[in-house]
């Protein structure tokens, strides 16, 4: 009998990639970045299932929910719903989600997938050029959403499952046009 | 490891899972998770069976029904026989274990760890 000890740094190295963090979230709610720490969110052009193409920066001016997920990923599967009902909410008011699956078995496995989940958004299907443009050494940790305001830059990042209220509370501040995120507070006192 | 022509002999790979982490099972219950998974080359012994430990179920918060999963530390057998022709000397078996890892709140995509395993045909 012989025994081969699979070291935890093969488990452990994985997990313990930059942006996968043990913690449920890392961004909290209504915690957008103010607008001078935003960076640009790199463009990208990929093709929706009908073979279309998505380009990121078509969407400027609107606020767009960016999120990796998988087929396989079980939190994935929470949050896909909210995003549908965010898609029908605030898509009137400028937002958009753009879903991009990281399945290595691309198509065959998303739009099946897409289909059952009868998802309402555009979707495409991820590859190891589009992880590194939105996190060194590839996007590992499943979901992950960034929220891109209407100057095409990153707002927010929410890593691993997030609640429905914290993308809530970020897409509706970002939808909020801008200059008048406060009200100041001579007015409030005239009030 | 040594192995004797026409014989079974037995491998055990121990796998350890950080606290918090978990994998697939074998034998997951929903079938859009990707199983656990340990396969060999044929050459030079033949494969007789891989026995997975039992899953245990666990909830999560992200899965509505309990999970089959192996969590913290677990073994893996894999039970070989030397065919009678099998050339004596050493060799190397190739194996391959892939795996899908999660914890509570996400998810890491799959991943293969190749396996050399030494044996001494005699």
């Amino acid at each position: 009998m012989y025994v081969v000890r699979i070291s935890a740094a093969v488990v452990a190295a994985l997990l313990a990639l930059p942006g996968c963090s043990p913690s449920p979230r890392t961004v909290r709610a209504a915690t957008v970045k103010p607008d001078k720490e935003r960076k640009q969110a790199p463009d990208f052009t990929l093709k929706d299932a009908n073979g279309h193409t998505v380009r990121l920066s078509d969407y400027r001016g609107k606020v767009v929910l960016l999120d990796f997920w998988a087929t396989w990923c079980g939190p994935c599967k929470i949050e896909i719903p909210w995003f549908q009902e965010f898609e029908r909410q605030y898509k009137d008011k400028g937002f958009a989600v753009i879903g991009v699956a990281m399945d290595e078995e691309g198509w065959n496995v998303v739009k099946p997938f897409a289909q059952h989940m009868s998802i309402n958004y555009r979707v495409v299907v991820g590859d190891d050029a589009i992880g590194d443009l939105y996190a060194n050494g590839g996007i590992d940790a499943l979901p992950t959403t960034f929220l891109i305001d209407r100057g095409g830059r990153i707002a927010s990042i929410h890593v691993g499952l997030s609640s429905k209220s914290d993308f809530e509370d970020d897409i509706q501040e970002l939808l909020k046009p801008s200059g008048i995120t406060a009200l100041p507070s001579v007015l409030v006192r005239a009030k | 490891m040594t192995a004797k022509r026409n014989a079974e002999v037995t491998a055990k790979i121990a796998v350890t899972l950080g606290p918090g982490y978990h994998v697939n099972s074998n034998a997951p219950h929903e079938t859009y998770l990707i199983p656990l998974r340990l396969t060999w080359t044929a050459a030079p012994l033949e494969v007789e069976t891989v026995i997975y430990p039992k899953a245990h179920d666990e909830k999560y918060q992200f899965s509505e029904q309990p999970l089959a999963v192996f969590t913290g530390n677990f073994q893996i057998s894999t039970r070989f026989k030397a065919p009678p022709g099998a050339s004596a000397g050493m060799a190397i078996l190739a194996g391959k274990l892939r795996y899908q890892a999660c914890n509570n709140t996400m998810c890491f995509p799959p991943k293969n760890v190749e396996i050399k395993l030494p044996v001494e045909i005699q």
